[in-house]
């Protein structure tokens, strides 16, 4: 297992060196720079910040030291927010990100696994019917009718959770964006749940188990269940990836101060260092969930065995 | 004792709502099973003959509906709450199945689920169970059975799975054990294995048996009363060695007389060598890849010779693994092989794709699943003129027609069916499509790569006389490859007998049967040495 | 052949067939799709026939809420006339309504002059301003106007424009985006995964290799830079965008192409010594259509909602050309004083998601029927 884990950690690093490479140069070869958006700018203090960055260094050398940099964990300084470096954007904008999307992981993987197999118990039955409706509704209506719904909704017409803001984390800030967050995974993970739980619940050796007049709990529980939830660990994988770097939608609707816009508005404003810090960030989330993920694979499934 | 009936089935009926309306698959049937008695369930795919027995377990699919009764001891079984269901089902009646390499949970070890059924009927604490699981373990042989309760089943093989499964069966010690074709998935070494393991469990312990089987071989050695069951109802029961002796229904006479007969006598002495295999190899490549160190190597085919004349069927035996399709597509080049292969005055061996083609419809192959070998969206007339394209480009849309029509009579389907589509077709229907597909082509030599092993026995007979009878019409070369020693017997007048790649023994078929000299020969032949018997009796 | 006289052939049902029949009985998806297809027409033909332009300003109707009955309602009549006589830079002196009239008096400290009466036409609320009687010393006049009736089913924007032809005119948009970008995903995808799928061994490993690194690209990366690249003309923009949705599709056709491959019927036209174009054309091609179709139908809603959110965040369709995300973006800010914005586009969108949805459900069940 271990040799599996350093063996996979290795395959990583070409994989990641790919990605820094490839986005690196895409942002580069886009038009613009940091300094010539509509800023105003003179041209003096422009030539001199570029000088500063060492933006007027051939492109081979700037991305060579850029490499070094990256592999003393240095980020380099963001270019339009000068005061901060990416480091430290992060270090403010992640635990907060983080926070949302791990609650939000959280409370899909448990509604949506629960909701799954009462469907799957009940299939074709009313149960069933409502439950395909809501994971139809959820993965249908897109996050940025939400997030507007919910703040017209609890915010302005019920007046029972504020439109928006961060508030020093207080847990009623964080109940709209983490439902709307939510919402799509629970109807994925309740969808995946389902089928993989009916597909189970109809092998052949829940036969079996049925057969040996086993208890409803032992069949359902120990012996369906088990083998259902394994679709739910590998999606699990790369939606943590996605969920605790932030969410552009969510962040914005509801001016939470995480690190979900900072992509976004990096590009536009070719804040290549940032642009580059987020992908770097992205990429090792989703390497590490990925590798989590068939770990935990080998915990549920002995015939998974990595040597 | 002996006479007291422990189950009753009253006027069964069961139906399943599907897609295409609601089906009834068991028709108002009634049997009896007595304390300690074998009754066999004996019937085609489709008879209804699991179903009855899921139903009186309980186990239907969830489109599926009982009416009816199902009497254990006086209570019905349809009607019990799930509690008062599972006192019975598991500890009083229990059931094994076909399917030995999926009945067991993937995720947990043999123990666990041994443990399981022990501890919630009897009560026994963890220790206690561990101990009868082991005492189970033993009884039905398995070797080390210590260290089996912490194997999963993946590491073990079907033949060991099906005794896990007898064990649990077992466990708690039931009055009737229902066995669901317990051994139409193994091979046939192991299923004369299982079967004797159930004969000896059952003189120890006592319980009675339902065999539900397609298999008359095991109903003869077995059972001491049979139900023949056809679309959902019975149409004959009685006991055992008089129903053999003198069956009453037609179905039961047809079933009765549906082992292929008859011999095949060899080719002339002087018939010209078609196709020649010299010290064929086949080797796969598994796993292997980046980091994951170099690729495993497993010798298929390990050095064969093989020699066709023209007119003679070579029957090639063997248990799953042993190579033997593999054997029958290297000679055909549809697989890259080692060693010289030569077909008349041409050598195959450094033959590619380009240098084969016009030798294809000389050289033809008809496969054992007839519902994947047929492509789904073309219809029939399409799939059998298929080769034409190929072979003659220059016939017209109406000349292939004509052909198809012809092809189509040959194997003994009705033309007018020509238009329509694979999945609108029985299962021998559509093997017979695929045989006409070989045969539109005329072609020399043929390789049947298992063409019966997916059929009924009734419909395997007919598949069997057809090709017979294709051969005798066109002075075919058959490669006759099978597990089924009677329909290889039936068919051919030469068998290689392969195992692991290599082959273990070879010569006349009457000789191979009659006189096998190697010990796994021995074996296999024992495995259906009864059946053979039977058959010569009726 | 003896005896040339065969039976007609029967007319068998294809897989095809099947599936229609079995797509027909489905109400849900036979119901989205007459829905889809009436959207789609209203979309289409719609906007000729409400008597608004999309681009049309209305200055009187600011945030207008919807209504069902005309414009302009009373109280609105006497804003919108000291608006006017405002820019007329006289006073109202009193004022009456007679049905469709509007009559009032006007004075001012200087005669008036008679062409200001054209400011009154210039108005969104009144038509056919007219001198009815004139003081002698000018100073003051009575005016007549007819009030001109206005709908707005939908109500208007924070311009003034009518919403109702910007919901159909960005459904317009939005659709077409959804198949253009959709169709460009398909033919990169299909034909990327089936020349992997079919080649197989080395070039299959490398081409299924760049998927992968492509696929661990944050996603709204590439599309960030396409964006970059092609600016903001919206054709170029959304065939980036197909370009970008294809690596699901290469993925699926590569897995279905492979099995394919595998399947015996393949290997039956091969051992019949069958071209590989013959395979392809005969067997493969036909078999891999249900997957692509049913992909098809879930790619075009995926298409939908990203061509959306890249209007929320601005980087979409620009003004003044709509689509549903950029109305929604809109509404979403404007939520506190002016809901209709957000709920008749976000309605929209999410009923056509709902029915490309069902549709997508329905083909599945269709082509590929293993009970639910």
């Amino acid at each position: 297992m271990f040799l599996y884990v350093f063996r996979r950690l290795l395959t990583a690093i070409p994989t990641m060196f790919v990605i820094v490479t490839l986005a690196f140069f895409l942002i580069r070869v886009a038009p613009g720079g940091p300094f010539n958006q509509e800023r105003g700018l003179s041209p003096e203090i422009k030539a001199n910040l570029e000088a500063q960055f060492g933006l007027n260094d051939p492109l081979w050398l700037q991305y060579v030291n850029y490499l070094k940099n990256l592999l003393h964990g240095n980020f380099g300084p963001s270019y339009n927010l000068p005061d901060f470096t990416v480091t430290e954007l992060f270090a403010k904008g992640l635990p907060i990100s983080i926070q949302l999307g791990a609650s939000a992981l959280a409370l899909a993987l448990i509604v949506g696994t629960v909701l799954g197999i009462v469907a799957a118990l009940n299939q074709n039955k009313l149960g069933d019917y409502s439950v395909i409706a809501l994971a139809t509704a959820g993965s249908t209506i897109p996050t940025f009718v939400v997030a507007p719904v919910i703040q017209l909704l609890f915010g302005l017409t019920w007046m029972l959770l504020p439109i928006g803001g961060w508030g020093d984390g207080a847990l009623i800030n964080k109940i709209g964006p983490i439902i709307t967050l939510s919402l799509p995974q629970i109807a994925i993970v309740a969808r995946l749940m389902r089928g993989s739980m009916i597909e189970s619940l109809r092998s052949n050796h829940i036969r079996t188990a049925r057969a040996l007049g086993l208890s409803d709990w032992s069949v359902v529980v120990k012996h369906a269940l088990r083998g259902a939830v394994l679709p739910i660990v590998s999606y699990a994988g790369p939606a943590a990836a996605a969920l605790l770097t932030g969410s552009i939608i969510v962040e914005t609707i509801f001016a939470i101060p995480g690190i979900g816009r900072y992509f976004v508005d990096a590009a536009l404003n070719r804040d290549y260092t940032l642009v580059m810090g987020t992908v770097v960030l992205i990429a090792l989330f989703t390497i590490a969930f990925n590798l989590i993920v068939d770990v935990l694979y080998a915990f549920f499934d002995p015939r998974v065995r990595y040597d | 004792m002996a006479n007291e009936s422990i189950l009753s089935v009253k006027d069964l009926r069961v139906r399943f709502r599907t897609l295409d309306g609601v089906v009834d698959a068991v028709k108002g049937i009634n049997l009896n099973v007595r304390a300690g008695e074998t009754v066999a369930v004996v019937g085609e795919s489709g008879s209804g003959k699991s179903q009855t027995m899921m139903a009186a377990m309980n186990l239907l699919a969830s489109n599926g509906e009982a009416t009816g009764a199902v009497e254990y001891r006086g209570k019905n079984l349809l009607t019990l709450s799930k509690q008062e269901l599972n006192k019975v089902r598991g500890r009083k009646i229990t059931m094994i199945f076909q399917e030995p390499m999926t009945s067991l949970d993937p995720l947990y070890t043999i123990g666990n689920q041994l443990m399981e059924p022990i501890m919630r009927h009897r009560g026994l604490g963890a220790a206690q169970a561990r101990a009868e699981a082991l005492r189970l373990l033993e009884l039905v042989k398995i070797p080390d059975p210590e260290r089996r309760l912490k194997s999963y089943p993946h590491e073990m093989s079907g033949g060991q799975r099906q005794r896990v499964m007898i064990a649990m069966a077992l466990a708690n010690d039931p009055d009737i054990l229902i066995a669901d074709e317990p051994t139409t998935a193994l091979d046939v070494t192991i299923q004369a294995q299982i079967l004797a393991l159930l004969a000896e469990l059952q003189r120890k312990l006592g319980m009675a048996i339902v065999f539900i089987t397609h298999d008359l071989g095991i109903v003869r050695r077995f059972a001491d009363r049979v139900y023949v069951m056809r679309s959902g109802e019975v149409v004959e029961e009685g006991q055992a060695d008089e129903l053999f002796a003198n069956p009453q229904h037609p179905y039961t006479k047809m079933l009765l007389a549906a082992e292929p007969t008859g011999r095949k006598a060899p080719p002339p002495g002087n018939a010209p060598i078609l196709l020649e295999g010299r010290n064929v190899e086949v080797e796969f490549k598994i796993g292997g890849g980046f980091l994951a160190g170099p690729p495993m190597l497993l010798k298929a085919v390990d050095r064969i010779s093989v020699t066709l004349k023209r007119g003679q069927t070579i029957g090639i035996v063997g248990e799953s693994g042993s190579g033997k399709s593999t054997l029958g597509r290297a000679l055909l080049r549809l697989l890259p092989s080692e060693g010289s292969i030569r077909f008349g005055s041409h050598d195959l061996s450094k033959a590619d794709r380009s240098d084969m083609r016009p030798l294809r419809r000389e050289l033809q192959l008809v496969f054992q699943d007839p519902f994947g070998s047929l492509s789904p969206r073309m219809t029939v007339g399409q799939i059998i003129t298929e080769g034409l394209l190929v072979h003659e480009p220059s016939l017209s849309g109406k000349e292939r027609d004509a052909r198809a029509v012809e092809a189509l009579r040959e194997v003994g389907l009705d033309p007018a069916m020509r238009n329509r589509y694979p999945h609108e077709f029985s299962g021998g229907q559509r093997q017979r499509i695929a045989i006409a597909r070989a045969m539109i082509l005329k072609p020399k030599v043929v390789v049947l790569d298992e063409p019966t092993s997916a059929l009924d026995r009734s419909v395997q007979k007919q598949i069997v006389e057809l090709l017979r009878n294709l051969q005798a019409d066109h002075d075919l070369s058959y490669l006759f490859i099978s597990h089924d020693l009677a329909v290889v017997r039936a068919m051919s007048d030469y068998i290689i007998v392969m195992k692991q790649g290599k082959i273990v023994e070879e010569g006349p078929t009457e000789e191979i049967f009659g006189d096998p000299r190697e010990p796994y020969t021995k074996t296999l032949m024992a495995a259906a040495i009864d059946e053979t018997k039977f058959r010569q009796s009726v | 052949m003896t005896d040339t006289v065969v039976a007609a052939p029967v007319v068998g049902r294809s897989l095809w067939g099947d599936a229609w029949a079995r797509l027909k009985a489905n109400k849900a998806a036979m119901f989205s799709l007459y829905y889809l297809v009436f959207m789609a027409v209203v979309c289409v033909v719609g906007p000729y026939f409400v008597p608004h332009q999309y681009t049309t300003i209305y200055a009187d109707y600011v945030r207008t809420p919807p209504s069902l009955s005309a414009y302009p309602k009373t109280e609105m009549i006497e804003t919108a006339l000291s608006d006017v006589v405002k820019r007329m830079r006289v006073d109202l002196k009193e004022w009456k309504q007679e049905g469709e009239q509007v009559f009032m008096t006007l004075a001012s400290t200087k005669p008036i002059d008679e062409r200001n009466v054209r400011y009154i036409d210039r108005s969104d609320t009144f038509d056919g301003g007219k001198v009815e009687s004139k003081s002698a010393d000018g100073l003051s006049m009575v005016v007549s106007a007819s009030i001109k009736q206005q709908y707005f089913f939908f109500g208007t924007d924070n311009v003034g424009r009518d919403q109702l032809s910007r919901t159909l005119m960005a459904g317009r948009i939005s659709l077409a985006i959804g198949l253009l970008a959709g169709v460009v995903a398909v033919v990169i995808g299909v034909v990327y995964g089936a020349t992997a799928g079919f080649m197989g061994g080395k070039t299959d490993e490398v081409m299924m290799r760049i998927v992968d690194v492509l696929y661990s690209l944050p996603f709204i990366f590439f599309v960030i830079m396409l964006v970059v690249f092609f600016g903001r003309n919206f054709v170029l923009m959304f065939l980036a965008v197909g370009a970008v949705l294809w690596l699901d599709m290469a993925r699926i056709v590569r897995g279905q192409a492979l099995s394919i491959r595998r399947q015996e019927y393949v290997q039956a036209a091969e051992a019949l010594g069958v071209r590989s174009r013959g395979i392809v054309q005969r067997h493969v091609i036909p078999n891999l259509l249900g997957p692509v179709v049913i992909y098809m139908t879930l790619l075009v809603p995926q298409v939908i909602i990203l061509e959306s959110f890249l209007s929320f965040l601005g980087l979409g369709v620009q003004e003044p050309m709509t689509s549903w995300g950029v109305l929604i973006s809109v509404g979403a800010k404007n939520i506190g004083t002016a809901n209709w914005l957000l709920l008749f586009p976000a309605f929209f969108l999410v009923s056509t998601l709902f029915a490309l949805n069902f549709i997508g459900d329905g083909l599945r069940d269709a082509l590929d029927p293993k009970d639910r």
